[in-house]
């Protein structure tokens, strides 16, 4: 834990952690400037995967190979997945805005180990650059972010090892971010507040870091076991030695399922942060939100197999995870219909932020949809493996957690910073990303379902003009950047100042200056037992006179 | 349950132009909805069209999941949208919204009706996985009559196996070979070696595959069956075609570079057309089960 030191001794000895722009680039401890490397070096990682995904529809945009070589091709898609999920999503949705927010939610001045914090961000900027730099030195691995054996056997061996090694340190640095949250969360929380007081966001990090605790070491092992068949030539998953390719299957997917949750719980955290402070309403139906969170962690733990219909899987198991999947669907449900309450009968300011986590709503429910008919075994049999899936995931993880992410940005910015935002810029990319968000993935459910499979640089020439669709769509999701990173360069140079809380929010990251001190608050933490305390009781309900700042500042 | 009467008669008050009832027009509404959704999945077809016994099943399937899920998308899209214009600040608005913290019988109710909604399309679509024959064990007992069980150790893992076929003398036996890049079929009863899958139609068919290198997968839309082809441990898919037609063959499991290029064709004939292609190809006598 970290001692508060009075403010006339601190300036007395020499700081040993820089200050200034350069902290940004060095190993520090504090949470906000890790929180932030994390947060922009995604960003970084977010270009060069969207790139990649660029590279991926230019070639799709005919239905004959001829924008890249296939063995490239395969490449770019490998490259593709694995920057997304293990440079992206998982590091943003985790590191970026876990580092930031979870010490202030639960009072603390730092993470419980902050050096250790510091050495898990630290290890994806040279994961990240292995990854990529594997393109340009020896062929980067080509056998998909699963890494199927025997294809990641026999594909070329540098590439495939340097993939292998780049994933193990990513895990490392999400084990090692886990182990901090639950350490935090449970242990660093300010005298007087307890757990069924803690923003939603401290929840969903808490389940999600036992998720990464329990299902990251599988998958380390496993790839272990399988850069051991690649380089040592022994036969766990090679079955001309004798070994099975399925098994490795089960181990993959027995990290790589929960996964999934790793890049959407915390985004369901964020939102119900965003859609209380917009709507001026009380987070709706807290307790059964805990423990939805909860339920998904159990049942996202036993929910593997379903990635594996078509593999060799007896019958009993397939109806098993049949059952098991279909059932997250209540828990998560139970989410979606509470933020619909929740901001039922708001006072819903439509900024970028908001309109964001509604555009989450949107593209979540159908990928949720599109998820409990893949969970019917008979269904998936049909659709496994195809674009319809590349659909299904793709409205799960972008249409849900980048989503997200941007609707965090546009939230938490003024925080970051002290300064705005420009608000029409913020609609215009919301406005561009949701249209060419769907153009790109809404289409690929058609063709999933009439025969194209995922992962082929090749297809049937009468799926091009649905395929030239969704390559519009891409590229419209490529302009959206633009606005967006002007915007955020612009603002942190030129926008207005934003004051302490800009939003009238409650919860104690804005009970602080913008950007905050070192240790996040002069003096000592705010005890804050109702983080959601917006509203006014039903029967002194006055429809013009109260206003939000009134009930903020006599401190409801 | 005062709270959300109270906030009902609010609601009330600002549509002031309307009387009705919020419980009428709650009805109303859904009703329009689930009708709406009703045609909706009868109306609009997504699939290719159904070349063999099982895409009927699969397609009733499918009907029910669009209906459900239109229901639903519209549903919550529709409230979605409808709160952000109803509910959106005003300029005059200065005040927060009511603080309602939750609603313990409206939670129960989203609770139960999803889970019964899941339970019966885990029902229904274990009832269709049933129907489609993949609930029948392999492997030991499974494999012991079939003609083709050359070795009793050696466990088989299949995908859709109807109970009809599955140790059926009158289904007409091929083994698959999926190699780096394409699909070799074997006619063991004719010692027919194929490019092309040629398969008479309203006779099952079962596919014995195995892969020579890494795994593939046998998928063929117009049939809605897919099976991946594992090197190391042999898998079995059967089928009954239906409807006489050339249709794809796609390999649907990432295999390397011309994965995309690995397709093949299957061919379904009249029984006839079939026995006259089988005859000629045919290497001994020719006679089929037939």
């Amino acid at each position: 834990m970290t001692v508060a030191t009075p403010p006339e001794i601190q300036s007395a000895i020499p700081r040993l952690q820089p200050s200034g722009w350069i902290r940004y680039f060095s190993f520090s401890v504090d949470h906000k400037v890790i929180g932030l490397q994390y947060l922009v070096c995604g960003f970084a990682f977010y270009l060069v995967g969207g790139a990649l995904a660029g590279a991926i529809r230019t070639e799709l945009a005919s239905p004959v190979s001829d924008f890249m070589a296939r063995d490239v091709y395969n490449q770019v898609l490998t490259l593709h997945g694995t920057v997304m999920i293990f440079l992206w999503i998982v590091p943003v949705v985790n590191g970026a805005f876990g580092n930031y927010l979870i010490p202030f939610y639960v009072g603390a001045r730092d993470m419980a180990f902050p050096r250790l914090n510091a050495v898990a961000f630290w290890l994806i900027p040279p994961a990240g650059l292995m990854l990529i730099t594997s393109y340009f030195l020896t062929g980067a691995a080509q056998s998909g972010w699963t890494a199927y054996p025997p294809l990641s056997i026999t594909t070329p061996a540098t590439g495939q090892v340097i993939w292998i090694l780049s994933v193990l340190l990513l895990g490392g640095s999400s084990i090692f971010g886990g182990i901090n949250f639950i350490a935090t969360i449970l242990k660093l929380r300010r005298p007087g507040l307890k757990l069924m007081q803690l923003p939603m966001y401290c929840w969903a990090m808490l389940g999600t870091s036992i998720l990464v605790v329990l299902s990251t070491p599988v998958l380390a092992g496993t790839l272990v076991l399988l850069s051991f068949d690649i380089v040592a030539h022994t036969g766990f998953f090679n079955p001309g030695l004798g070994g099975n390719v399925v098994v490795y299957q089960h181990l993959f997917w027995f990290y790589s399922h929960p996964a999934v949750y790793i890049m959407v719980l915390p985004a369901f955290g964020l939102v119900s942060e965003i859609l209380p402070v917009h709507a001026r309403k009380p987070l709706f139906g807290y307790v059964t939100m805990v423990y939805s969170i909860m339920a998904i962690v159990g049942l996202g733990l036993i929910v593997w197999a379903h990635h594996m219909f078509t593999s060799g899987t007896p019958p009993w198991m397939r109806l098993f995870f049949t059952i098991a999947t279909a059932f997250i669907a209540v828990p998560t449900g139970i989410k979606f219909f509470n933020w619909l309450a929740t901001i039922w009968g708001g006072r819903i300011t439509l900024n970028s932020a908001m309109l964001f986590s509604c555009g989450f709503i949107v593209n979540f429910v159908l990928g949720g949809i599109t998820g409990v008919a893949l969970a019917q075994v008979p269904f998936d049999i049909h659709v496994h493996d195809t674009y319809f899936v590349v659909a299904h995931f793709h409205y799960i993880v972008f249409g849900g957690s980048v989503f997200v992410v941007f609707a965090s940005v546009y939230h938490w910015y003024p925080k970051f910073t002290g300064r705005m935002l420009h608000e029409g810029l913020g609609r215009l990319h919301c406005a561009l990303t949701f249209i060419g968000f769907n153009l790109c993935f809404g289409p690929q459910h058609w063709l999933g379902l009439n025969g194209m499979p995922r992962r082929v640089a090749e297809y049937d020439p009468q799926f091009t003009l649905i395929n030239q669709i969704s390559s519009v769509g891409a590229l419209l999701m490529a302009i959206s950047t633009l606005p967006f990173l002007w915007n955020v360069v612009q603002s942190a140079i030129s926008g207005p100042l934003a004051g302490d809380n800009p939003w009238n929010a409650l919860t104690p990251e804005w009970l602080t200056s913008s950007p905050p001190p070192v240790e996040n608050w002069v003096g000592e933490a705010p005890l804050v037992e109702e983080p959601y305390g917006y509203g006014v009781p039903i029967d002194q309900l006055d429809l013009a006179a109260a206003s939000g700042r009134d009930l903020w500042s006599i401190g409801k | 349950m005062e709270q959300w009467d109270a906030l009902h008669s609010l609601t009330r008050d600002w549509a002031s132009s309307m009387q009705i009832p919020s419980a009428i027009v709650t009805l109303i509404l859904g009703m329009i909805l689930v009708l709406s959704g009703l045609w909706i999945g009868q109306s609009i077809n997504l699939l290719p069209v159904g070349a063999s016994a099982n895409a009927p099943i699969y397609d009733e399937l499918f009907q029910v999941l669009f209906t459900i899920g239109a229901i639903l998308f519209i549903g919550i899209v529709g409230l979605l949208i409808f709160s952000l214009i109803r509910f959106r600040r005003r300029n005059d608005q200065l005040g927060d919204g009511i603080a309602i913290e939750g609603n313990l019988p409206l939670e129960i109710f989203w609770t139960a009706v999803p889970a019964v909604v899941i339970l019966f399309v885990g029902l229904y679509s274990y009832d269709i996985y049933d129907r489609m024959g993949g609930m029948v064990p392999l492997g030991h007992e499974g494999m012991a009559h079939h003609a083709m069980a050359d070795s009793s150790e050696e466990r088989i893992w299949g995908g859709l196996s109807s109970k009809a076929v599955d140790g059926d003398a009158f289904a007409l036996p091929v083994e698959v070979t999926a190699m780096q890049f394409a699909f070799l079929f074997h006619y063991p009863e004719g010692d027919i070696t194929a490019g092309e899958l040629h398969v008479p139609a309203n006779r099952p068919v079962t596919l014995r595959m195995e892969a020579k290198d890494v795994i593939h997968a046998f998928w063929v839309p117009e049939f809605r069956i897919k099976q991946d082809v594992i090197p190391g441990q042999p898998t079995q898919l059967s089928f009954t075609a239906t409807r006489p037609g050339s249709y794809p063959i796609v390999c649907a499991e990432l295999c390397g570079p011309y994965h995309g290029g690995m397709r093949s064709t299957v061919v379904v004939e009249e029984p006839e057309v079939w026995e006259a292609w089988f005859n000629s190809n045919a290497k001994s006598d020719g006679s089929t089960t037939t």
